[in-house]
């Protein structure tokens, strides 16, 4: 028999549909069947069309929701709605606690973990320096922007140099600028720790200059169409929008998604 | 200050200054009231030769018993009956109508169950404040965004870190609303039992006082209890703004 690496996350058949709503309501049928390999330590992206259970998915695997049918498996064994550790996910809404500060939300998710305090120390200076929040590590985050809570969202899931990074459009509140620096941030992160990351967006330059692959979903109930490979090296950084194979993956992109995008807009007829 | 408080400070001096004249002028005579000074000479006098301190002890110190009793059970019971939908669902009702429970008609009983000592002054004060503090509690915590939830599971926390790191601090300012009312529940019920059947405590003194025209001493009383309660609420509406205003809510 091959040696074949067991992947990270494993999803067969995975479905939800979520409960009427009310007595009168019907099921929504959010997402799958759906089938999902996430490689150890690659870079995943995810793009579809609004509302086609991109976040469902998301949940999945993180195991903060059960699969109405099909199966989860982390590392190998199957997740049923509890979190694997090792796990953070950066979510689309803002999660920053209001009651404390910067730095103190930053360093949440670290008090748990079993490290020397100045490693924690070292750890969440480096985030803050790295997510242009020193100046504000004191601050309440109602004191920032939307872009700069997500922000602290995102070093307080870093901080704790997770296995498996899931992020829910982390850079939907930043201008086109800080998004190409946070992507470059993020990549650094992913070489120097090897972690895997699934990075859902809506962006789809974004998905090609960060990702190994990107998988394409369709209007609800969100399918994969197509998962295009990149083929970039490891060390890259944003410069690589530059090169000529980044215009063809963002083409390929938009033609999958175009006629879907439609669709889940509601026009029914465009997609011919 | 803003035109409102100001307006708000101008009425209430000019209500004390009414009530100063009407007392001076005798239109209110000295059996049924004191002027205003008097009674300021009069409490100062009170606390200066220390004749009523174990009154004023016994009654802050049982009102401060029930008080932390009405918050320990009322944010753990909040808590719990969160965590259980039908829990919630028998009992809303129930608290729905628990301020239309007259809780003094029962001081016979609570006597014949806890003995003619503090407990029964305790137990009415806390059970007064209680529930003010489950509805408030659970009001909080309904409000508590299902994203910091989820935060909370993916960090992998246990159902009591996840209530002491993420919904009680979310739910502080809700939280400390209900302290107030419990603030004051807690002096009424106190105040309240020791009128009815104590022979202690600053309620105790008003009610001998009155009942011997003493004036000197019983509207002394009276605004010393105003004057705590009034204080202590203040102490905590303050801390609820800063709360409120990190929050960008103020
Ligand atoms: N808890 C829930 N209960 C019922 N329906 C839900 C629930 N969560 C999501 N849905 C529905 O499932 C579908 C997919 O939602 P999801 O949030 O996963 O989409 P998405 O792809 O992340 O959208 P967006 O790009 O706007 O973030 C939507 O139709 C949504 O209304
Ligand atoms: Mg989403």
């Amino acid at each position: 028999m091959r040696d074949v690496p067991t992947p990270l996350v494993l999803l067969r058949g995975g479905e939800k549909v979520f409960p009427p709503p009310g007595p009168s309501g019907r099921p929504v049928h959010a997402l799958g069947p759906l089938d999902l390999e996430l490689r150890r330590g690659e870079f995943f992206a995810v793009v579809g069309p609004s509302g086609c259970g991109k976040s469902t998915l998301l949940e999945l695997i993180a195991g903060l929701s059960t699969a109405s049918r099909g199966e989860v498996a982390f590392e190998g064994r199957p997740i049923r709605g509890e979190i694997p550790d090792g796990v953070g996910v950066v979510f689309q809404e803002d999660a920053s606690f209001p009651w404390l500060t910067v730095r103190d939300n930053i360093a949440f998710g670290l008090k748990r973990l079993p490290l020397p305090a100045d490693e924690k120390t070292r750890r969440i200076e480096r985030a803050l320096a790295m997510m242009g929040l020193a100046s504000f590590a004191a601050s309440y985050p109602a004191q920032l922007s939307g872009g700069m809570r997500q922000r602290v969202c995102i070093a307080r899931t870093l901080v704790t140099e997770p296995k498996l990074i899931l992020l829910d459009e982390p850079f939907g509140a930043l201008d086109q600028q800080t998004r190409l620096l946070m992507g470059d941030e993020v990549l650094n992160l992913w070489r120097k720790t090897g972690a895997t990351v699934f990075l859902i967006t809506h962006a789809l330059d974004e998905a090609a200059m960060l990702a190994d692959r990107i998988g394409v979903m369709s209007a609800r109930p969100g399918r994969l169409i197509d998962v295009v490979e990149t083929g970039w090296p490891r060390d890259r950084d944003s410069r690589i929008v530059e090169e000529e194979a980044f215009g063809a993956i963002t083409a390929r992109l938009w033609r999958s998604l175009r006629a879907e995008s439609m669709k889940s807009l509601g026009h029914a007829g465009a997609a011919a | 200050m803003t035109r409102a408080a100001t307006w708000r400070t101008l009425l209430l001096l000019g209500a004390v200054a009414a009530l100063e004249a009407l007392c001076l002028a005798g239109v209110i005579d000295r059996i049924t009231m004191q002027p205003p000074h008097k009674i300021l000479i009069d409490l100062w006098r009170l606390l200066a030769s220390g004749s009523l301190n174990r009154a004023i002890a016994k009654t802050l110190g049982n009102a401060a018993a029930a008080f932390a009793v009405a918050m320990a059970l009322g944010v753990a019971s909040g808590l719990v009956i969160h965590r259980f939908r039908r829990l919630r669902d028998t009992l809303d009702p129930l608290f729905a109508t628990y301020y239309a429970i007259p809780v003094f008609a029962f001081y016979p009983l609570l006597i014949v169950l806890f003995g003619l000592g503090d407990a029964p002054q305790i137990f009415i004060g806390a059970m007064l404040g209680v529930v003010a503090v489950i509805v408030n509690t659970l009001n909080g915590l309904d409000r508590v965004p299902r994203v910091l939830l989820k935060t909370a599971r993916v960090n992998r926390l246990s159902p009591l870190q996840t209530a002491l790191q993420v919904t009680l601090p979310c739910a502080a300012p809700f939280i400390l609303t209900g302290a107030k009312l419990a603030v004051a529940y807690s002096l009424i019920g106190i105040i309240g039992a020791e009128f009815i059947m104590s022979n202690g405590g600053m309620g105790y003194e008003i009610s001998f006082a009155y009942t011997n025209f003493d004036n000197a001493t019983m509207y002394p009383l009276i605004v010393l209890i105003l004057l705590v309660s009034i204080t202590i609420n203040i102490v905590i509406a303050r801390w609820e703004k800063r709360i409120l205003a990190r929050r960008g809510l103020a």
